[in-house]
């Protein structure tokens, strides 16, 4: 037995994970493993909760993307009580769902990402992070500071909280917006938009022209994708469409949320807590080997960028048709993820910009009334690291019998863990390696956001 | 001089954290001069296990606060928290899930074991037995941190409030005791109260709360009053912001009880079922019980319900 590297934790990441790297006699890779290591098990808990209590527990799954969870519940109860909230409410979800996402990737680029980039991936670990920005960079990063907090703070204003949010409710929202609100939060998106468009500048200038080559150096591993479209233009959507699941060969299937388990199965390794969604439609079964991948599709922000047939709005397009210049359509290159990512930091602040300039967003009809009933109901939004979805069923009294959670992340798992594997064995050869190797192994699952 | 933190996280979802970037800009001044973060795994890269991956035994640097979220589910959790309470001479807990358990410890109602087994068993997973190799292995129910070392400060919330995590840090860096809040989110609360009104069941929340959002909340007449069930009588303050009213509540949605209870180890459950027989409200009209110990299921206060009764020996 050789020896095993043990990357624990996976750091700046928003959840628990660790990486194993087992060496053979020689010191090359012999084997390497993702372990996700919590699992708190909301699908089992939440039964026997009445179903409109839910969306206020499920945002707990992720303290990052609580919107997301929030959303996802309220669209899936919504469907198991057969309620169909009023325009304006479903307006105001999907208007806070945007301002969410752009803290998150303000959050996830600059604060998480970005000391690889900034200051370099070899660069001493006590240094390589935002406080290390803080000292470096104090324009830039006064700046990052002041806006994701800004995007939290529109949040928190209009819905009473940015973090585990209660605004979204059964049937609806729980309040409607003021037109003072409507006017600062305009505002304030014009500021966030700025931002976004600086912020793709800064990323093509700092990192995409000379970290291309640190993450070729890595490998790439091609998958198909999975993201939300609309149902006529075939744009990007990120509250509501249809998905779309691309193959490797970028030819597609388009199916309604309800039918998801024809579509997507959960495959269980005996080393990972996280179960790992596969493409079960594709008949092809599941494998996670880098050179005969099986059923593996990824999600977020690059899947997203590549299965939609454009964006709706003018500077998110110009982006995309960039983007899709250089790199083609499906893009592979996990560092891409980054790109696609700013791509849609653009793209939501002015979708935000254009929801809130519809008359019908100060509309106080918010909320239709909701009546506790046996269903089941599938709820799904495009959450910052892929495609969310709450499915449950409930009882006569409108409790929770049943739940079936398919969480952003968990899309990319086995994704992941072929990443790490191509750029483990690519960089360790012979038993050398440092920190700076490492870090970059940890690099490649970055990129995903997990 | 910097005082010296960790942060770490256990059975948590990163809320916590969120709140703690929260404090906006304010935080740029204290992690730059009043607090030397050397091992926080959301936002750098000290390793548990070294920074080459040869460690065998979790590693935490001696510092002066530690930061704790989330409760504890497993044994890696508890391996963290013991090394956290050897390494920091201030240990802090914060966030409900590691003062109380929060959100995660619903599942000591039906037990951790048989829930795990049951996560693992849903109709959309692939057939499978519970993952054994490299990852942690479950405990008998889920902990609060108090529960498993002793805990200097408590800070709950979910998410705490990032106005008093600012507090708690500047007090520590200042080397003065923090003010917190010990008072009840009804206590804080500005809306309209009539006293005693003619409610005789609680709604659950299916229609909105009564109320003209053009107005001031001092105009919303009290939740409570109205009808909906709302966990402000037994739930400790502190999630509004400056001047405002409690979060929830300023947007028209009745109180959950994310603070945990008022005092430390009051239940919630039991004291909102007084709290509604003493004002004549029928406390079997509260569909699911139970879920009033959302927050605060640890501490043996959440159980599995035991289907068979338990024949004795003999």
């Amino acid at each position: 037995m050789g020896k095993v590297i043990q990357i624990s934790p996976i750091t700046r990441i928003e959840g628990h994970a660790k990486i194993a790297i087992h060496l053979d006699d020689r010191g090359d890779v012999r084997d390497t493993f993702l372990h996700i290591t919590s699992l708190r098990g909301f699908e089992k808990f939440v039964e026997g909760r009445p179903a409109e209590e839910i969306p206020r527990i499920v945002t707990r799954i992720c303290g990052i993307c609580p919107w997301m969870h929030h959303l996802a519940a309220s669209k899936a109860v919504d469907a198991a009580f057969g309620v169909t909230p009023p325009p304006a409410g479903s307006l105001l979800r999907e208007i806070c769902q945007l301002l969410a996402h752009i803290s998150d990737k303000i959050l996830h680029f600059f604060f998480l990402a970005a000391p690889d980039f900034v200051l370099g991936p070899d660069a001493d670990y006590s240094v390589r992070n935002v406080m290390g920005i803080v000292k470096a960079a104090p324009d830039l990063a006064a700046r990052i500071v002041k806006m994701r907090q800004l995007g939290q703070m529109m949040l928190e204003r209009f819905a009473g909280r940015a973090i585990h949010p209660v605004a979204g409710v059964v049937g609806g929202f729980s309040r409607p917006m003021l037109e003072q609100e409507r006017q600062e939060l305009l505002r304030d998106a014009g500021t966030l938009l700025d931002f976004s468009c600086y912020a793709l500048d800064f990323a093509k200038d700092t990192v995409f022209a000379k970290y291309m080559d640190v993450f070729q150096e890595m490998g790439t591993i091609t998958t198909g994708f999975l993201g939300t479209v609309d149902r006529t233009s075939g744009a990007l959507r990120l509250y509501d469409g249809r998905q779309r699941l691309m193959k490797a060969d970028g030819s597609c299937t388009n199916f309604e949320g309800d039918s998801y388990t024809d579509h997507i199965g959960e495959h269980v390794e005996a080393w990972s807590f996280g179960k790992m969604p596969y493409a079960k439609s594709w008949q092809e079964g599941f494998s996670l080997d880098p050179a005969a991948p099986a059923g593996i599709y990824r999600a977020n922000t690059l899947a997203r960028i590549n299965v939609c047939d454009g964006i709706s709005t003018p500077r998110a397009q110009a982006a995309l048709e960039e983007f899709r210049m250089a790199f083609g359509r499906p893009a592979q290159q996990t560092i891409l993820y980054h790109y696609a990512r700013l791509i849609e930091l653009i793209y939501v602040c002015e979708r935000v910009m254009e929801l809130l300039q519809r008359p019908e967003v100060t509309d106080t009809r918010i909320r239709a009334e909701a009546g506790p009933k046996a269903g089941r109901g599938v709820g799904i939004v495009e959450a910052p690291r892929g495609t969310l979805i709450h499915d449950y069923t409930t009882d006569r009294n409108g409790c929770i019998t049943k739940a079936n959670l398919i969480v952003g992340t968990t899309h990319n798992i086995a994704p992941m863990h072929m990443s790490v594997k191509q750029a483990a064995t690519s960089l360790i050869r012979g038993g050398v390696y440092d920190q700076g190797i490492l870090n970059r192994i940890e690099m490649a699952v970055r990129a995903y956001d997990p | 001089m910097a005082v010296r933190a960790v942060l770490e996280w256990l059975n948590s979802c990163s809320g916590c954290e969120i709140a703690i970037l929260n404090i906006g800009e304010a935080l740029i001044p204290l992690v730059s001069e009043h607090l030397d973060i050397v091992h926080a795994p959301i936002l750098m890269d000290h390793k548990c296990l070294g920074q080459c991956g040869e460690g065998s035994e979790i590693e935490i640097p001696e510092a002066d606060i530690g930061i704790v979220s989330g409760g504890v589910a497993n044994t890696e959790h508890l391996e963290v928290l013991l090394a956290m309470r050897e390494k920091c001479r201030l240990l802090i807990a914060l966030g409900t899930c590691a003062t109380h358990g929060g959100i995660p410890a619903l599942m000591n109602g039906q037990g951790l074991g048989e829930g795990i087994k049951g996560v693992f068993a849903t109709s959309g997973t692939d057939p499978c037995s519970v993952p054994d190799v490299g990852v942690p292995a479950a405990l008998d129910r889920v902990y609060a941190c108090d529960e498993k070392v002793r805990i200097d400060l408590f800070l709950p919330g979910c998410p705490p409030n990032p106005a008093l995590i600012a507090e708690v840090l500047t007090a520590v860096a200042q080397g003065r005791d923090p003010v917190q809040p010990g008072k009840s989110v009804c206590d804080t609360c500005q809306v309209l109260r009539e006293g005693k009104g003619a409610v005789s069941k609680v709604r659950r929340f299916l229609v909105n709360a009564d109320y003209n959002a053009e107005e001031p909340v001092q105009r919303m007449r009290c939740l409570l009053e109205q009808g909906f069930m709302c966990m402000g009588p037994v739930t400790a303050a502190g999630c509004a912001a400056a001047g405002l009213p409690p979060s929830c509540i300023r947007v028209g949605v009745p109180c959950r009880g994310c603070f945990g209870p008022v005092r430390r180890d009051g239940n919630q459950m039991l004291d909102m079922m007084n709290a509604l027989a003493s004002n004549g409200i029928d406390f079997k009209s509260v569909v699911d019980r139970r879920s009033l110990l959302r927050f605060s299921g640890a501490h043996g206060l959440l159980r599995q319900i035991r289907t068979r009764p338990v024949r004795e020996r003999g």
